[in-house]
Order: C-alpha cells, then sequence, then structure tokens
C-alpha cells in the first residue's frame, strides 16, 4: 500500500496562523449522528492527514470546510471567515479553498485546458491570456503540459486526477481538501498522484487530506487524524501515531491497514 | 488483487483439453456463386418454418413491389391538367400535383404573390441550414435568425415596398408548418430548460409553479387546448379585443412542446453525477453559472434523442391547427381535393404532403445522430 517516497520529505514546518478550525461542530442525517462533537485547528502550511474506517465522517467533516455540506451545530472557520448560510461568505471560502475529489469529477464535456481556465475565467475574472497561461503553468507543475488540448475521458485515471488537483490550484486557493484521491485510481497510477502532492505539500500548501496511504502521511503528514463512528479518536504526530498509537480502536484499525 | 492465480488443478485440466493445433488450416474461401447459395440455405432455408416464410415473403414482395412500382412510376400520368386522362390512367396522378401544387404548398396566399412565400420558406430552410453546423454557433446567428425572421415576415405580410398586404390568416401551407414549429422550437427550448431546473429547484414556491404548469399542460389534450383557445378564450377577453388566431395557436403549441420537453431535459439533469455538481460548487461557480457551463451541455447532450423526438412530434402536431381554421401544409393537400375533378386522386394529394412531412422530420432524426457523434468526447458514465 505504501506508495511515494520514504525519503524524509523538505516540506517546510506549518505556521503558527490558524487557516481552518472546527469548534464542536455536529451534523446529523437525518437521526444519523454523523459527524460529533468534531473539534480540530489546521495551522497554516500544516499538513493534516485524516483516516478512519468508512462510514466514520472523514469525507463529511473535509467537505463541511468548503459547504459541499451543512454543519448543524458548531463553528467552523476558513481563513477567519465564519461560514454561515450566506451565499456570498460561502463563495468567498470557496474561491480560496481548492478541492480534489475520489471520482476526479473533471467535466468531461470540456477540454483539459477548459477545465482548467473555468474558475479563473468566470469566478475570479482574470483575462483568458492570464488564465491559460496559469492553467499551462499548473499542467507543467504536475507533468502533462501535453495533454492540455485533450478531453478527460481520453486521459488515465493518474492522469485524469493529477488534472483535477491542476484545476483546483489554478484557482490559486489558500487551502487544498484531498478527498481520498487515489482511492479510485489503479495502483500503477497512485504514485503519479502522490508524488503531485508531496511536491504541493514541500511548497508549503495547507492541506487536509482524507487518505489511508499511510507512506504519504508519514512522509509529509504534520499531523494524523483518526475517526471513528463520526468522532474524532486520536490526532497525534505521526510518528507518535504510528509508533504508539494510544486508543485500542486505533491500533486495531492501524493493525489492519498496515498489514496489507 | 482480484487476479485468478490458477491452481494447479486447474492447469492440468486444461492440459487435459484437447489441444487444435493438429487442425488442418482452414479452407480456402468457396466462390461467390456457391456461398450465395450456402448462406441463403443456412439463413432462409434452415429448416420447415424458415423455408415456409421465407417463401411467403419472396411471394409478398412479387405481389406488391412491381404494381407498386408501376403505379407510382410507369403507368403514372406526370402532366396535363385535364383529370380525364388521370381516370383512364392505370398509374399514379401525379398531374394532379402538378396542377394543385401552389395551392397545396401556400393555402390561401394571393396566387399571384406567391413569390413571396416561396422566398420566405427558401429564405427560413437557408437559414435553418446554416444553424445546422455547428462552425456558425457564434453570436451574430443570433443575428442573422432576427434579420431572417424580419425579412420573412415583410415578405408574408407585406404592406411596404410596394407589396399588397396579406392577412394572416390567409397564409397557409408550407411556410405555416415551417413557422408555427421552427418558432415553436425556439421559443419553446428556452422555456422548457427553465421549466426543468424550475422543477428541480431548492425552492419551494418555484417548484411549485413549475410542477403545476406541467403536469397541468401535459394532462389535457392539445387539440382541447386549440379547442378552447378558439372557441372558450375569447370569451374571457374585453368587448372588441381580439388575439390573433395565428399567434394563438403559435402560443399554444409553445406552450403545449415546452412542457414535454421539460420532462426530457429533466431526465438529462437526473443523469448528470452528484460529483459534477460538487466540482462546480468547489470551484466557487455560482448557481446560474455552473448550470449554463457544467450541467446543461451535458444534460442536453443526453436528452438530444427525446428532445428531437419531441421536435418531430411536434412538427407533426402543427396539423392540428385545423381545428381552429388555420390551413397549414396538411390541411391544403386535403383542401386541394375539395375541387370535384380532381376528388378521386386523394392517395396522391396525401403521399405528397407525407412525402414533405418525411422529408423534414427524417432531416431532423438524422441531423440529431450527427450532433450526437459530434458532442462525443470519449467520456463514458
Amino acid at each position: 500500500m505504501i506508495a511515494g517516497t520514504s525519503v524524509p520529505s523538505a516540506a517546510p514546518e506549518p505556521g503558527t496562523e490558524a487557516a481552518i478550525t472546527l469548534e464542536g461542530v455536529h451534523k446529523w442525517y437525518g437521526a444519523f449522528h454523523v459527524l460529533q462533537d468534531i473539534n480540530l485547528t489546521v495551522m497554516r502550511g500544516e499538513r493534516v492527514v485524516v483516516c478512519g474506517p468508512s462510514g466514520s465522517g472523514k469525507s463529511t467533516m473535509i467537505r463541511c470546510v468548503n459547504r459541499l455540506e451543512e454543519h448543524q451545530q458548531g463553528r467552523i472557520t476558513v481563513d477567519g471567515v465564519e461560514l454561515t448560510n450566506d451565499v456570498r461568505t460561502v463563495e468567498r471560502i470557496r474561491r480560496n479553498v481548492g478541492m480534489v475529489f475520489q471520482q476526479f469529477n473533471l467535466f468531461p464535456h470540456l477540454t483539459v485546458l477548459d477545465n482548467l481556465t473555468l474558475s479563473p475565467i468566470w469566478v475570479h475574472k482574470h483575462p483568458k491570456r492570464e488564465a491559460v497561461e496559469t492553467a499551462m503553468e499548473y499542467l507543467e507543475r504536475v507533468h502533462i503540459p501535453e495533454q492540455a488540448n485533450k478531453y478527460p475521458g481520453q486521459l488515465s485515471g493518474g492522469q485524469q486526477q493529477r488534472v483535477a488537483i491542476a484545476r483546483a490550484l489554478c484557482m490559486k486557493p489558500s487551502i487544498m481538501l484531498f478527498d481520498e484521491p487515489t482511492s479510485a485510481l489503479d495502483p500503477e497510477m497512485i504514485k503519479e498522484v502522490l508524488d503531485v502532492m508531496v511536491e504541493l505539500a514541500e511548497a508549503g500548501m495547507t492541506m487536509i487530506c482524507v487518505t489511508h496511504e499511510m507512506g504519504f502521511a508519514k512522509t509529509v503528514g504534520n499531523t494524523m487524524v483518526f475517526m471513528d463512528e463520526g468522532m474524532i479518536v486520536e490526532m497525534a504526530p505521526p510518528s507518535e501515531f504510528f509508533e504508539n498509537p494510544k486508543s485500542d480502536r486505533t491500533k486495531k484499525f492501524l493493525s489492519q491497514i498496515l498489514t496489507h | 488483487m482480484t487476479r485468478r492465480t490458477e491452481t494447479p488443478g486447474e492447469i492440468s485440466a486444461r492440459e487435459e483439453e484437447p489441444t487444435h493445433v493438429s487442425l488442418p488450416p482452414p479452407k480456402a474461401p468457396a466462390t461467390t456463386p456457391l456461398m450465395a447459395f450456402d448462406w441463403a440455405k443456412k439463413n432462409l432455408f434452415s429448416n420447415i418454418p424458415n423455408t415456409i416464410l421465407t417463401l411467403l415473403c419472396v411471394w409478398l414482395l412479387w405481389e406488391t413491389i412491381p404494381p407498386l412500382i408501376n403505379w407510382v412510376l410507369l403507368s403514372a400520368v406526370w402532366s396535363g391538367g385535364d383529370p380525364a386522362i388521370c381516370k383512364a390512367a392505370e398509374g399514379a396522378c401525379w398531374a394532379f400535383i402538378a396542377e394543385k401544387h401552389r395551392f397545396m404548398l401556400f393555402g390561401l396566399y394571393p396566387f399571384d404573390e406567391h413569390w413571396r412565400p416561396l422566398l420566405a420558406t427558401a429564405l427560413f430552410v437557408a437559414v435553418l441550414a446554416t444553424s445546422c453546423n455547428p462552425q456558425f454557433w457564434r453570436p451574430w446567428l443570433l443575428g442573422l435568425w432576427a434579420a431572417m425572421l424580419v425579412v420573412c415576415g415583410t415578405l408574408m405580410w407585406g404592406g411596404v415596398f410596394g407589396m399588397t398586404f396579406v392577412e394572416n390568416a390567409r397564409w397557409g401551407g408550407l411556410p405555416l408548418t415551417l413557422i408555427l414549429s421552427v418558432v415553436g422550437i425556439i421559443c419553446s427550448f428556452p422555456l422548457a430548460i427553465l421549466l426543468a431546473l424550475g422543477r428541480r429547484s431548492d425552492m419551494p414556491g418555484i417548484r411549485a409553479v413549475c410542477i403545476g404548469f406541467i403536469e397541468f399542460v401535459r394532462g389535457v389534450p392539445l387539440i382541447s387546448v386549440l379547442f378552447m383557445a378558439s372557441v372558450m378564450f375569447p370569451l374571457f377577453l374585453p368587448e372588441g379585443m381580439t388575439i390573433d388566431k395565428l399567434l394563438r395557436a403559435q402560443v399554444e403549441i409553445i406552450i403545449f412542446t415546452a412542457a414535454y420537453l421539460a420532462e426530457a431535459i429533466r431526465g438529462g439533469l437526473q443523469a448528470i453525477p452528484q460529483g459534477q455538481y460538487e466540482a462546480a460548487d468547489a470551484l466557487g461557480l455560482t448557481y446560474w453559472k455552473k448550470t449554463y457551463f457544467i450541467i446543461l451541455p451535458q444534460a442536453l447532450k443526453i436528452s438530444i434523442p427525446p428532445i428531437v423526438n419531441q421536435f418531430i412530434s411536434m412538427f407533426k402536431d402543427t396539423s392540428l391547427v385545423i381545428i381552429i381554421g388555420l390551413f397549414d401544409l396538411l390541411t391544403t393537400a386535403k383542401t386541394a381535393l375539395t375541387d370535384p375533378p380532381w376528388r378521386a386522386f386523394y392517395v396522391e394529394a396525401y403521399l405528397f404532403a407525407a412525402l414533405i412531412y418525411w422529408v423534414f422530420s427524417f432531416f431532423m432524426s438524422r441531423y440529431s445522430q450527427y450532433l450526437e457523434r459530434r458532442l462525443e468526447t470519449g467520456h463514458r458514465r
């Protein structure tokens, strides 16, 4: 399972200013209590890796950060702005938060380049030429500039996910959310995506990453968060988390994913 | 990880299978007549029921095709305005069409002014054909349409540039059918999109209005709506106020088509994966931008077959405007038959009308297939 590099990364240390805070966040789906009293602070430049069994609420938690899901109780603050129902606040936060999905969610009817320039042109109102230049720059960064004029359906899964990362980066976000970015990929494509994510971490991006790629977590993660049944069970730096897990549930989970 | 590994048992079982290596190479292809004979034997005469069916079909074709060719082509009367010659002949009386085609195509429009609807129809079809090429889907195309509609309206109504005024109650035939359907398509399409979006809206008020509208319109037959509009609707209007018959029919066709179309488009909207909405949201797109750039292009592409289905159906349904006394193509064809000497040639009249309907419908059908192929981007879900 461990892909990516095991060499200690050159990622910079996180800052001291909070980029995201979740305070006492609760969420219910009907009677199902999917998030229970979530408290989490992510510093600027910090890389938080969230893991846990499926159905533990980890995706729901990060989807609350850019309001793809609504929380019902508690406070979520992103870049100093509290998330409310106000459409403008939500839009303002979404402009600064990039998101990468498990299923890539590229727009199949648009070329790669159009996928990348859509938001810069129509949301951020950049001139088209500038948007194209930026897009090509980010396609270089994810190592596929030659695919710019293809449609997503003509690319491999790994390439699509790298396009999706580039698309999020084109908005010049201050925070990136990754929702199981490698779970839908064939094994041989996981590395190319993780490499891009490692490079991003080394550039100092604030990241919350839901993933089971423990190699990635050890390399670039500052904080490991383990969730189960809608709660944060354990939160620790990777070294401590992997060497010396405190709760039994964490131990059991780690033994399950690390023996494979 | 799901790859099967072969157990030793399986391998040995495989080895026991007879190998095909020792088989002789395939025979050289047989000669053509023999192949045809073999093919017929295998596919047409393989057993008794098959043989009976084959013989029956051959007999049916023998009985129908030669007489049909004879009627349509060989023994047909092509010209000469004399019904007596037609009556004496065995074949079709295309002379009837030759004699009456101008009335069938243009209805009650003043005979000497027929060049006007002819020119208008030609313009209409030309702009329509231009619009079919996706390379021309640019803002100027809208301008071309506007200009074309103005010119066509001027030609049809007249009253300027020395052309006599022709009220639209006298319009008829093909131009009327085309106007009703094309204007119907152009206007119902955006309305249908709004209805489909409204039906899926989060806002209960808008949703209720859209559902109510769609369900009401779909629940009543077009013919009854046309009828009500011509008989009952004027009763509710203030004294002395009338709304043009053509306009009423046009509005009803638009409303009707929009309701059906909205459901076709809603089907496309529902086929768009949730992830597309989420990705658009995450990129900060507003509702309308998301709808315009991401959702509609994909939903409409998926809905092309039912949308075109609806358009073809509506194109033919325009013939129902006879209910309120408008002379569309089918009605003019029928009316041409009321000329006593030509009464007997209704088959030719209806074939002529049917051929025109078929040409347009078939074109729509083929064009939609072309569009689907063109919009394919290699992404299958």
